[in-house]
């Protein structure tokens, strides 16, 4: 699967392409198979978000990279400020 | 320590109410951030891995206890409780929401601070020896030229867009406390044989990919021409370097490609030419600058001698307190790094017990240092006990300074979104396997820095035990360095091998302590275990 994630631009909060708009669950996230450069472009005209990239996830939605896993869960070393509430399962990948 | 004066205050006032201006224009869709970012990043805002970090100055490491009490308000009201000491004598906050960094400025400015030169390509913030005006071993305090040379190179057009980031450290001892030769420009305070003070000056260090030390430009040079021999040196490198290049851009690049010689014949004929432009301050400004730094009212009277019945106390005194140069006080170091703690994090509520303690007991005089602590410049010794019970209510009487739980951390994968990989969690795994207080006094002193990329941080470079983090498609690996330091004996790590996993480069490093306690000599340090037995004597313990 093929994520887009990025920052909210007023907060800068991790936020999740949901296919409609954002969202800082990253369990919310689509796949946005090929589409991912025109949806980066159009939200990051629009100044909806900050620093949009895509994101490889497994077919389950995982994202494959640790520091995309981070991003989704919160510091590893402060899981009490993690919006997610699987941390350390997401930092493992699971 | 340096107030503002009214011209100073216009200045902050003046780049807040700027900065307020671009963030609305940001947050209303009148810039793409492409125009943006360079605006941030000149006002210390990065974007980090899950929020916004801010990055505020502390020039040379000095604060007092309004400004601690400030950063706690910042953590408290703007981020998430905590704040974060970095290896350059700053303070940085993970959590900063885009439309209250403008505020943040304002509140930072009501109390002569600010986020001013802590990024981008600039002279970034000055750091010195955190034990300055206070240390039994200095000349003199060093802080009067570091804010002078921070008052001359503050948005001083020429310096405004430089090829890389420059670093300068000022220091007026033999102890070097600021890993000064890791610097771009590296300024220690001697004196000659006619009994006058001035500079040896060294160029062209820095950590990063390519780590290089600072080589000796000059061996004396006036302390009243500073400033043109300071601009001598940046002239030469802006307009050698190589702007094309991200990764060849640092000034130690261009030492290393011109040669140390080539590089100081051109210094030296471009300070030539500017000495004529009569650009260096008049002895007036330093005097104006100096009367900032007067020493404190000490009483001349304190008692010199302490009750140590408390064996807790006792060895927190031998390993946290050090020399003063007035009899009858001592500088006292806080640790900030408690077992399985993070290093240099530091809460809200700790913030504003370390500024009470500061304001009662130590003229209400802090400083940051780069190893990530905190100190207390000028504390009585008949108070040391009360400091110390006072630090122990607010769990801040670790004893652990310059040993081998007193790691140097980046915040790595963590939070940095330049990082490979994580550095926090393994301080915190070492930490817990040393924690013994007998295991740390055994091994005695022994530094670990610990990077989460290349950038170095974590001051890898410079650790007795370096860690360097690194990305192996998509997993952490980590690779283990020995033999650098950051003080007077100053010297890069090298490579010891392939990398390891989290938990294998922690074995890795124990046994690298265990093959230091094997063959150490008496009153050996591991790094001169290291030096004499060099990395043949330790590789196989390594790696078996």
């Amino acid at each position: 699967m093929i994520l887009i994630s990025g920052n909210d631009l007023a907060s800068g909060a991790v936020t999740w392409w949901t296919g409609t708009g954002w969202s800082h669950h990253f369990g919310d996230a689509v796949d946005v198979a090929g589409d991912g450069a025109a949806i980066i472009a159009a939200e990051e005209a629009a100044c909806r978000v900050n620093g949009a990239a895509v994101v490889e996830a497994d077919a389950a939605g995982m994202p494959r990279h640790i520091k995309d896993r981070i991003r989704a869960a919160g510091p590893s070393v402060r899981i009490d400020l993690g919006i997610n509430p699987a941390v350390p399962a997401v930092l493992a990948g699971q | 320590m340096y107030r503002y004066d009214q011209y100073d205050q216009a200045m902050v006032d003046a780049r807040v109410a700027e900065f307020r201006d671009q963030v609305a224009r940001r947050l209303a869709g009148k810039m793409n951030d492409d125009q943006f970012k360079p605006l941030r990043l000149k006002n210390g805002l990065y974007l980090q891995l899950h929020a916004y970090m801010l990055r505020i100055a502390i020039p040379y490491g000095t604060l007092n206890s309004g400004q601690m009490r400030t950063l706690a308000h910042i953590a408290r009201r703007y981020d998430k409780g905590y704040g974060h000491f970095t290896t350059r004598q700053n303070i940085q906050f993970n959590w900063i929401k885009l439309a209250e960094a403008p505020d943040i400025l304002a509140d930072l400015a009501r109390v002569e601070m600010h986020a001013i030169q802590t990024s981008g390509e600039s002279i970034r913030n000055i750091s010195a020896d955190p034990y300055a005006g206070a240390a039994a071993d200095e000349i003199c305090d060093p802080r009067p030229w570091a804010e002078l040379l921070r008052q001359a190179t503050s948005f001083h057009p020429e310096f405004s867009y430089l090829p890389r980031k420059f670093k300068i450290a000022v220091i007026a001892a033999e102890v070097d406390r600021a890993a000064l030769r890791w610097h771009d420009c590296a300024l220690r305070i001697v004196t000659n044989a006619a009994g006058e003070q001035g500079f040896e000056v060294y160029a062209g260090g820095g950590m990063g990919r390519t780590p290089m030390i600072a080589f000796k430009i000059r061996d004396f040079l006036p302390a009243g021409q500073i400033f043109s021999y300071l601009q001598a040196i940046l002239r030469v490198w802006n307009l050698h370097a190589r702007r094309d290049n991200i990764h060849k851009q640092r000034m130690k690049i261009l030492v290393h490609t011109l040669g140390e010689d080539a590089f100081r014949t051109e210094v030296e004929a471009a300070f030539t030419h500017i000495l004529t432009l009569g650009s260096d301050f008049p002895a007036a400004e330093y005097d104006r600058i100096a009367a900032h730094f007067t020493p404190p009212p000490f009483d001349a009277d304190a008692p010199d001698d302490m009750d140590l019945s408390d064996p807790d106390f006792a060895r927190w005194v031998a390993r946290q307190v050090v020399a003063h140069k007035m009899p009858g006080y001592a500088i006292v170091n806080i640790s900030l790094k408690p077992v399985g703690g993070i290093p240099g994090d530091v809460s809200a509520d700790q913030m504003d017990a370390i500024a009470d303690i500061a304001q009662k007991y130590s003229f209400d005089d802090l400083r940051s240092a780069y190893t990530q602590n905190l100190v207390l410049p000028h504390v009585r010794k008949a108070d040391l006990f009360a400091v110390w019970q006072a630090l122990k209510a607010i769990n801040l009487v670790d004893t652990n300074r310059d040993q081998i739980t007193d790691i140097i951390a980046c915040p790595g994968l963590d939070y940095c979104s330049l990082a490979n990989a994580r550095s926090i969690p393994l301080a915190q795994k070492i930490a817990q396997r040393f924690a013994d207080p007998a295991v740390g006094d055994d091994i005695g002193d022994l530094n670990i820095k610990i990077s989460g990329c290349i950038n170095a941080c974590g001051h890898h470079h410079a650790g007795h035990i370096g860690i360097l983090g690194v990305d192996r498609k998509g997993i952490e690996n980590y690779q283990l360095l020995l033999g650098g330091s950051g003080a007077e004996d100053i010297s890069a790590a090298k490579i010891t091998g392939p990398g390891f996993d989290e938990d294998g480069v922690v074995d890795a490093l124990e046994r690298a302590v265990n093959a230091y306690r094997a063959q150490r000599t008496p009153g050996e340090r591991f790094i001169d275990t290291y030096r004499r037995v060099g990395m043949d004597g330790f590789k196989e313990a390594i790696y078996g």
